[in-house]
């Protein structure tokens, strides 16, 4: 291993370390020392990745560093081991480069704000967790990362915990993500056992050389590592956690939703395709799930109110987009997507971060409007962000992501599957071209008050340029994943007629958005009736949430227990009753050893 | 021998007398001396069976009891000073500690 990559280890340690020297000492300190130090770690992790990236790009070819073994039980050594290759350095890059720019961020963004120091030491600790998990060369320390994610969405989500809200909205990313970690485990254990090593290179070796395609275990094991990334990634039906994540500080969202979290469930299967290519169903359940989430995902962004929530129900339909990708087997137009929208899912929330902000905190799309003079970085910020993600032809980065998708859905997923992807580009156009006009561009009605400043505006103006023009990278990306991933390319050249439909896509679903607001009077309310959701959440309400409040209460009162608290019952009061003869008395005991004398005497004579 | 029953009857009406004032004095020292009779009549009994049986037994019996009891005097004459000592009465009712 040459010079570069032995530093790979600093990588997720300096942010690991600020987290540790700000949890433990941050409340004493001001803030710009917090917010120096924070930035600074993630900075320089930043930078570090930056060289070694450049190492990789001359010299291909995974680096593995060994740092030690984890424990040791018989023949089972997990070994704390990191591995540097075309899919974690993608990876890495985007976290530290987009975790960087969200510190920068958040340093101007949470200023004033009670618990400085708290809030930064859970943001470097989440790079941290994200990098471990997307550098772990064995499951075992995957798994690690995966919780510690969970973790720190947790406490982050609910960094304004005195609102009690705020708190319900933290516990239920972390009980709907957990209800996907549980089957999550149960597959990591059945890979161990079955295979015998939680070393992710021997585990994909192992599998491939044992199992045939389509055999029951690698399904099983397939499907149970599918439901962790499904609860990571916010897809159906465990996705009613992103909606309300929103509780959290605006950058954390950014964060969240560009960087971390959100990604690792994409990540997971992009890391163990070879395992999952070997379970066919399970791919192609993936596939559809991805397919109505983005629809379901791209109806919902069409009637929120609330910008935030509109982006965040654009994350859960994006993350359909890469799940149909990851669905045909098309690793690397998923791996780009996901690229791509870590920058301009991280533009749009700093973007509406700023608004939010020079608004006084106002978030309700219908009571912005006029924000190209009074807020002018956001306005760009967003415009450039927006057109991403509605994909643009050839100005947007997104365009050339979404590209890849559909035609890897159309030479490999069938017409079904592209069909839905395609009405989910146009939705997904519509959508945000409504929030843009709604929240933008139509008359002002909350005045201008927050004061925004170059902390703010600095990672939205380095945002804009990758989410317009990454998506020239396609080729050497694709390049770049395939000897990680072992997943073939989907051919560059399509066919015509598709492209041109996909190409075309975004501007009908911005077109349709602009006539359909432009159509009504202006007396009318330019909105829909907000939904909140489809009822999933009522669903689990009453089918999941109240079933286990009763059965809680009823085992409370602990039914089991009774035939045993009986005999307690039971011997305490014979010894009532024979205690009560020990009274000290001294005349009763003789009376009563006369008695008892006589009685045995009269027994014996008769 | 005709004399047997009556020396019994003579022992148990001992006996009941010792075991009545036992249950009915509250003086510890007159406990005591019901106690004796106790002895005393079961002492009695034993005579009249060795006489009945014309068997040294009941006499080996008798000494033995003497001494018992004699022993058994001795320590609870030296209890009930101290009880005396620390309750400032040999009344029995008044020690109820020993109890549950």
């Amino acid at each position: 291993m040459d010079e570069p990559a032995v530093l790979l280890w600093l990588v997720p340690a300096l942010p690991l370390a600020g987290a540790l020297v700000l949890a433990l000492r941050g409340r004493h300190w001001p803030e710009r020392w917090i917010a120096r130090l924070a930035c600074a770690t993630v900075a320089a992790s930043a930078l570090l990745v930056v060289i070694m990236g450049a190492d990789y790009l001359a010299a291909p070819g995974a680096r593995v560093q060994v740092l030690w073994s984890w424990f040791a039980v018989g023949e089972f050594s997990p070994a704390v081991a990191l591995r540097l290759d075309g899919l974690s350095l993608v990876m890495v890059a985007v976290i530290t480069g987009v975790g960087f720019l969200v510190h920068l961020y958040s340093s101007a963004y949470m200023a004033g704000e009670e618990g400085y120091g708290r809030y930064f030491a859970w943001l470097n600790l989440f790079v941290a967790a994200m990098l471990v998990l997307v550098l772990a060369d064995d499951l075992l320390l995957l798994f690690l990362g995966w919780e510690l994610v969970g973790l720190c969405s947790y406490l982050l989500i609910g960094f304004w915990y005195r609102d009690a809200d705020n708190g319900a909205a933290a516990r239920k990313a972390l009980i709907m993500t957990m209800a996907g970690d549980v089957p999550l485990v149960v597959g990591l254990l059945l890979l161990f056992s079955s295979l015998g090593s939680t070393a992710i290179p021997t585990l994909l070796d192992q599998a491939a050389a044992r199992w045939p395609v389509g055999a029951a275990l690698p399904t099983t094991a397939a499907l149970l590592l599918a439901f962790g990334a499904i609860g990571k990634s916010a897809q159906l039906p465990l996705h009613t956690w992103l909606p309300s994540a929103m509780a959290g500080p605006t950058p954390v969202s950014a964060l969240l939703h560009a960087a971390t979290m959100v990604t690792a469930g994409v990540y997971l299967i992009a890391r163990l395709h070879p395992l999952f290519a070997l379970a066919p169903p399970v791919l192609d359940a993936l596939a559809w799930l991805g397919a109505i989430t983005l629809l379901l995902a791209g109806l919902h962004a069409l009637v929120q109110n609330d910008i935030k929530r509109v982006l965040a129900w654009s994350t859960v339909s994006q993350l359909g987009f890469m799940f149909m990708a990851l669905g045909v087997g098309a690793v690397t137009a998923a791996m780009f997507h996901l690229f791509v929208h870590a920058f301009f899912k991280a533009l749009l929330f700093l973007a509406a971060g700023i608004a939010i902000l020079a608004l006084g905190h106002e978030q309700d799309l219908r009571r912005m409007g006029a924000l190209q003079k009074r807020a002018p970085w956001a306005f760009w910020g967003f415009l450039a962000g927006g057109a991403s993600l509605a994909a643009v032809p050839f100005l947007s980065a997104g365009f050339f992501s979404k590209e890849l998708i559909l035609a890897a859905l159309w030479q490999r997923g069938g017409g079904a599957l592209w069909a839905v992807a395609w009405v989910g580009a146009v939705l997904t156009a519509a959508y945000i071209t409504r929030a843009f006009i709604i929240g933008f561009l139509s008359a002002p009605v909350t005045p201008a008050t927050g004061a925004t400043g170059w902390r703010l505006h600095l990672p939205v103006a380095l945002l804009v340029p990758p989410s317009l023009a990454v998506g020239w990278l396609a080729p050497p990306f694709g390049a770049l994943l395939v000897p990680a991933s072992g997943a073939t390319l989907p051919a560059t050249e399509t066919a015509f007629l598709p492209a041109l439909l996909a190409a075309l896509a975004p501007l009908l679903g911005i077109a349709l958005a602009w006539y359909a607001l432009h159509r009504r009077p202006a007396s009318a309310p330019r909105h829909l009736a907000p939904v909140e959701d489809t009822g999933f959440d009522r669903f689990y309400w009453a089918w999941v949430r109240t079933p286990y409040q009763v059965l809680a209460r009823r085992l409370a009162e602990d039914p089991f227990d009774r035939p045993f608290m009986a005999i307690v019952q039971l011997t305490r009061v014979l010894w009532q009753v024979l205690s009560a003869t020990q009274d000290g008395r001294l005349r009763r005991y003789a009376l009563t050893l006369v008695a008892g004398t006589v009685v045995l005497l009269a027994m014996v004579m008769t | 021998m005709t004399t047997t029953p009556v020396v019994l009857t003579l022992a148990a009406a001992l006996m009941g007398i010792g075991m009545a004032g036992v249950l009915a004095r509250r003086n510890l020292m007159f406990m005591l001396v019901s106690v004796e009779l106790v002895f005393n009549g079961a002492g009695l009994a034993f005579i009249a069976a060795g006489a009945h049986w014309a068997q040294p037994d009941g006499q080996v019996m008798f000494l033995l009891i003497l001494s018992v009891s004699g022993a058994e005097t001795a320590t609870a004459l030296a209890l009930m000073l101290r009880l005396e000592r620390h309750y400032g009465t040999l009344d029995v009712d008044a020690m109820r500690q020993l109890r549950d």
